[in-house]
């Protein structure tokens, strides 16, 4: 019986936690389905997929903002593990002078309030011709991304054991057969949870988007604003729904790819 | 094993130019596409449209925004301070709490705005917080409200309530993570000796994971001190932050002065924040 009485609190706190996380979200759902919706009615008064028919149809405005989107991200994803497998290599690995220094050199972009900075970054884009292009939009997304992939590639490489490489070179490998054939399989799950991480960071990527991508570079979050701010509430629910779909996909499996050996290391 | 020491060294050896070339890559797209861009940001907010030095961007940016300066300060303290005390709050349970289920069902709920982006958690509480939004009806449906007093929150509560919900999960999962690895021996010994749950938490786990917080908190403030979307979608009104001010200053004026005397002031909140922060470490809730 006091069991049971403890746990009427501990049912309301824990009530309110879900409630407050998950009712937000539900409105969400509910906006994404509702054909009619109005005062004083609690909830739609008619529901169905007709908003959906809309953004789906073909060569509709979403389903292309979906492919910007997406080959945005993909080409970011791309570039940055270009740059970060090796540097992230070097700085687990081999000996550099001023290491610490550089590592922090990545956290820049994440420690600066950023909007002041891409403000000046579609500047001096416009200069260059890069205002509104696919590559202005994915180089702003890399230096923002850079920072995940270095450091947890960095932490990747740093967590495999020194021995099986030493192993690889005693019986004859090169160093670069050596990082080929065991340093980089053995990174690899690191190396992907960090793309993932780009990747995502990238396709949700709102404020650099919206001052460098103006006027032809329209990506998911900025069409979903567009619609949100014109009182289209319906195209703005399932456009956000399709942006939570990997937000929520790797938030569940996160810790699968983010092994705990590989997380121990990450900014060391 | 000669042998050995002698294949780990041989690569370094080699070459010291190697590590460098591996890094800079990597080292000057920050440089060029950052830090170049930042410096570029600090000298124009100080220089007019002709290039000479001068202070007339602070003097129109204070003269047109110092409210909103305050209400930007206020929004994103107010935030952080309650991110902290939540986040210590989860973190807690997750690490003290002896109900295995509740504390299952809390692992596994906290985390889900984790990577939701800003504008879909904006859209969300743009229709939840609204006077006829789910959540006003939902109060009024289990008669907690009467229906003639419902207030709507789309104002400096929304987005105070938008940035909690979405950066949260962020710090309560590095905090959590770092009270998981400590020692739970001074944890045990303090309970053998009497000890209740939160003064074991104040007293023994959170000075321990201060570093971890403070780092979670910090990167909080400067995430939501360059958001954009939340205050436009949230609180159309007018005070607003000065990432609106700085949007609305190119956008409609060009004056890229004013704008950048504007960032200049957020970085200077933010490292305001950080040496705060560092230097009396109140963290969380407030405690020394």
């Amino acid at each position: 019986m006091t069991a049971a009485l403890r746990w009427i609190p501990r049912a309301i706190v824990l009530g309110l936690v879900v409630y407050a996380i998950f009712g937000p979200l539900a409105n969400l759902a509910l906006w994404a389905f509702a054909e009619q919706w109005y005062y004083p009615h609690k909830l739609p008064v008619t529901y169905g997929l007709r908003f959906w028919h809309q953004v789906f149809k073909p060569r509709g405005d979403a389903l292309e903002s979906l492919s910007t989107s997406v080959i945005i991200a993909l080409l970011t994803v791309a570039l940055c593990l270009v740059i970060a497998v090796p540097a992230g290599y070097a700085l687990a690995r081999l000996r550099l002078p001023a290491r610490a220094l550089i590592m922090l050199a990545f956290l820049l972009p994440q420690a600066f309030p950023s909007l002041a900075v891409y403000i000046n970054i579609a500047r001096l884009f416009y200069g260059l011709g890069l205002n509104g292009t696919i590559l202005g939009v994915v180089l702003v997304h890399t230096v923002h991304g850079l920072v995940f992939a270095v450091w947890i590639t960095t932490a990747a490489f740093a967590a495999v054991d020194r021995d099986l490489e030493l192993a690889a070179r005693s019986i004859g490998a090169s160093a670069l057969r050596t990082f080929l054939t065991v340093t980089l399989p053995l990174a690899a799950p690191g190396i992907t949870a960090s793309a993932v991480f780009v990747f995502l960071e990238s396709l949700d990527e709102f404020t650099g988007t919206y001052f460098v991508g103006v006027p032809d570079i329209t990506t998911l979050p900025l069409l979903m604003f567009t619609a949100s701010i014109a009182g289209n509430y319906q195209i703005a629910a399932i456009t956000a729904l399709i942006l939570l779909i990997p937000s929520i996909g790797f938030m569940l499996v996160v810790e699968r790819f983010l092994k705990a050996d590989v997380m121990a290391k990450v900014g060391t | 094993m000669p042998k050995h020491e002698e294949l780990l060294r041989a690569p370094v050896k080699e070459s010291r130019i190697l590590p460098l070339c591996l890094v800079a890559p990597a080292l000057l797209t920050v440089l060029v596409l950052f830090v170049y861009p930042l410096c570029y940001s600090l000298v124009t907010a100080f220089v007019d449209k002709g290039g000479q030095p001068t202070l007339g961007n602070f003097y129109r940016a204070f003269e047109f925004y110092s409210v909103d300066i305050g209400f930007t300060v206020v929004i994103v303290t107010l935030s952080t301070f309650a991110v902290g005390v939540l986040a210590i709050a989860i973190g807690g349970y997750l690490t003290l709490g002896e109900c295995a289920p509740a504390v299952a069902l809390l692992r596994w709920v906290y985390r889900w705005p984790l990577f939701i982006p800003f504008v879909v958690a904006a859209q969300c509480m743009r229709t939840f917080l609204a006077k006829n939004g789910l959540m006003n009806n939902s109060l009024v449906s289990l008669g907690l409200l009467d229906p003639q007093s419902t207030v709507g929150f789309l104002d400096w509560r929304g987005i105070v309530i938008t940035f909690v919900w979405k950066q949260l999960p962020f710090v309560a999962l590095l905090v959590s993570g770092a009270m998981a690895s400590l020692d739970r021996t001074t944890i045990e010994a303090a309970r053998n000796l009497g000890a209740g749950r939160l003064r074991i938490l104040v007293e023994i786990v959170v000075p321990q994971v201060r570093p971890t917080l403070m780092v979670g908190l910090i990167l909080s403030f400067v995430t939501m001190m360059s958001v954009l979307s939340v205050p436009i979608m949230v609180s159309g009104e007018s005070p607003t932050m000065i990432t609106v001010d700085m949007a609305f200053r190119i956008n409609n004026y060009g004056d890229y002065g004013a704008a950048n005397a504007l960032g200049f002031i957020s970085y200077a909140l933010t490292g305001a924040a950080a040496w705060i922060y560092l230097r009396r470490g109140i963290a969380g809730g407030g405690k020394p």
